[in-house]
């Protein structure tokens, strides 16, 4: 089977002034489906700005990325939306809940994007609080919610439209030690129980090591070194 | 589907005291605009239902108004002896030759004076005109120093009671009856016997000669014939349209007065929705991110910040409407600039006011919010999610 993710050749620079900073020189990657990859390297690496092209919300200066067979970088704007609403879930360090919206309603936002009755996203927004063990909290706004309860609220707004993958900006960036292994337990057993592929980005060693593989970023390269976890 | 309503909704609500202060910016604005279009209503209704469709005023060829006609008795008995017009239950033609003069009374309670019309009637006067009913008092006996008053002259000024007594033209004159003319402008006016008015004002025309048409449909012919006599320098109308273009004058005064009045007030409103928009779009930079990154389109931000915009005029134009509907209680006399006379009227609100206020409350909304919305659209997903 090809790989889900397919990244050949990407280069990706910023501009400073007049000055081009590259950002990531010619990174080649495939990651297989159901796989859980973790992105490493000091700030400055380019691992964000790595998963951002992945998730289509940036664009390559050169090369390709395929993912699920479609070339995303040939894409247009709006295609671009469309294809990100089915095909990618987001967690986000800080969570990024909509703050006027209850649990439900945030959950329920991506599915507003799909041809679904109210009663079938009803449906689908009960199973994903369900799995993130929060189906009493849907009433409550983000604000009513603890850190660690609205990075779950976040995973079921990812988890969803049961994207082909899902991708996480620091995850546990600002969550307590508790928190942070309870959203950890819970990526991990969508890795395991529902295949899900997820591709992290983590400062934190402890969240790297529930990731099967490890990548690591330095300075806009990708190591070939790359370790496996044993699980 | 895009960006649920409530989003915009709760995003006003979440902000209420900005979104109050910028609704009653509008909703002062809308105040304004309404106002002045109810005014101008409330004076146009005045004096369009003043005449009736059955009636015909003949005044002086070029003249707008009976204050400035002069029908001469000669012209005046042609008139009188048209096969078309009506005749009244006593079996005498329903015509009045009547006399309109101005005078300048004393208001009762700043005394300030101010000018009303005086007609000169005869005696079918008050048979052409079944919308006046006398509510106190007799009718004025021709051909005598008596008077009768419309209630809010009466009201208002001095010495225009029932029993009380007005000086003018060297002779006092007492008021006898007072009539309720409703909202019309007959409602501003003071009446008595013609012939009377004539020689103490040393007149020897009358103003205008009015008659009820036997079948309505009669005016064409009937005004092709006046106009095409030799005889005379007359022309025809029908009561109601010769009222109607009295009004205009004053009514297109008002609706200029208050649209500009409005478009000043508006440029002011208008900055402070673009303030509070912009302020919107700058402190949910991240919100705009996650929603573009969950796959929303460009056009559902810009649709979800221009409609919370919309939302904002449309509270600010329900508000001003609402405020504006209470000065339907108000009554209020001004200088008729056509007749040089008071005239008193009320504030008049229609449906046509209602939408027009509504739909430039939301013009306000929208465009006060149409740039930020661009911006919000705009917005670079990756710098946005970096506002975090």
């Amino acid at each position: 089977m090809p790989p889900i993710v397919e990244i050949i050749n990407v280069s990706k620079s910023y501009r400073r002034g007049n000055q081009m900073i590259p950002v990531l020189i010619d990174i080649n990657l495939d990651i297989e489906e159901g796989e859980f990859l973790a992105l490493m390297g000091p700030s400055g690496s380019g691992k964000s700005t790595l998963l951002n092209l992945i998730a289509a919300l940036d664009h390559v200066d050169s090369g390709t990325i395929r993912v699920g067979g479609v070339d995303i970088t040939a894409l247009s704007e709006n295609e671009l939306a469309q294809w990100r609403a089915v095909n990618v879930g987001f967690i986000f360090q800080f969570y990024n809940l909509i703050p006027v919206l209850t649990a439900f309603e945030n959950v329920e936002l991506p599915l507003l994007l799909t041809g679904l009755s109210r009663k079938e996203r009803e449906e689908h927004v009960a199973m994903a609080l369900r799995i993130v063990n929060l189906e009493e909290r849907m009433d409550h706004y983000p604000a009513q919610l603890s850190g660690g309860e609205q990075q779950r609220v976040a995973i079921a707004r990812a988890i969803v439209t049961d994207p082909a993958i899902l991708v996480a900006d620091e995850p546990t960036g600002d969550l307590d030690r508790i928190a942070a292994r309870e959203i950890l337990d819970l990526m991990d057993r969508l890795n395991r129980e529902s295949h899900k592929t997820i591709i992290m980005v983590t400062h934190d060693p402890k969240a790297a090591e529930r990731a099967r593989i490890i990548r690591h970023l330095d300075k806009g390269f990708l190591n070939n070194v790359y370790s496996q976890n044993p699980h | 589907m895009g960006v649920p309503l409530s989003y915009s909704f709760r995003n006003l609500w979440t902000r209420r005291l900005t979104t109050i202060l910028t609704a009653l910016g509008m909703a002062l604005v809308v105040f304004v605009f309404s106002a002045m279009l109810m005014l101008a209503e409330g004076l146009q209704k005045t004096l369009v239902e003043t005449g009736s469709s059955d009636n015909v005023v003949i005044i002086r060829k070029g003249s707008a108004t009976e204050v400035q006609s002069g029908v001469d008795r000669y012209q005046a008995s042609v008139v009188e002896t048209l096969p078309e017009i009506a005749i009244g239950k006593d079996g005498n033609p329903l015509l009045a030759k009547e006399s309109v003069v101005i005078i300048s009374l004393q208001r009762r309670v700043t005394k300030q004076e101010n000018y009303i019309t005086i007609r000169g009637i005869g005696k079918s006067s008050l048979a052409l005109r079944p919308q006046i009913k006398l509510v106190e008092g007799r009718p004025p006996r021709l051909g005598t120093s008596e008077l009768i008053t419309a209630r809010s002259v009466a009201e208002r000024f001095e010495g225009s009671g029932l029993g009380e007594t007005l000086r003018f033209g060297l002779r006092e004159w007492k008021v006898v009856g007072v009539f309720d003319a409703g909202n019309t402008g007959f409602n501003s006016e003071v009446w008595g016997d013609a012939e009377q008015l004539m020689q103490t004002f040393r007149r020897n025309a009358y103003s205008s000669v009015i008659f009820k048409l036997r079948d309505p449909n009669q005016f064409d012919a009937v005004k092709r014939l006046i106009e095409n006599d030799p005889r005379l320098t007359l022309e025809a109308k029908r009561e109601n349209r010769y009222y109607a273009e009295q009004s205009e004058m004053m009514a297109t005064f008002l609706r200029i007065l208050g649209t500009s009045l409005t478009i000043i007030f508006s440029i002011g409103a208008i900055i402070g929705a673009m303030i509070t928009m912009y302020a919107a779009v700058s402190t949910r930079t991240a919100e705009i991110g996650t929603l573009r990154a969950l796959g929303f389109k460009r056009l559902s931000i810009l649709t979800a910040f221009l409609l919370e915009a919309l939302l904002l005029g449309g509270m600010g134009g329900c508000t001003g409407l609402f405020f504006a509907s209470f000065l339907r209680f108000l009554s209020v006399s001004t200088m008729n600039f056509q007749t040089f006379s008071e005239l008193a009227f009320d504030f008049r609100l229609s449906f046509d006011i209602v939408w027009k206020a509504l739909a430039f409350s939301l013009m306000m909304g929208f465009v006060g919010g149409v740039w930020p919305a661009v911006r919000a659209a705009r917005m670079n997903i990756v710098e946005s999610l970096r506002a975090t």
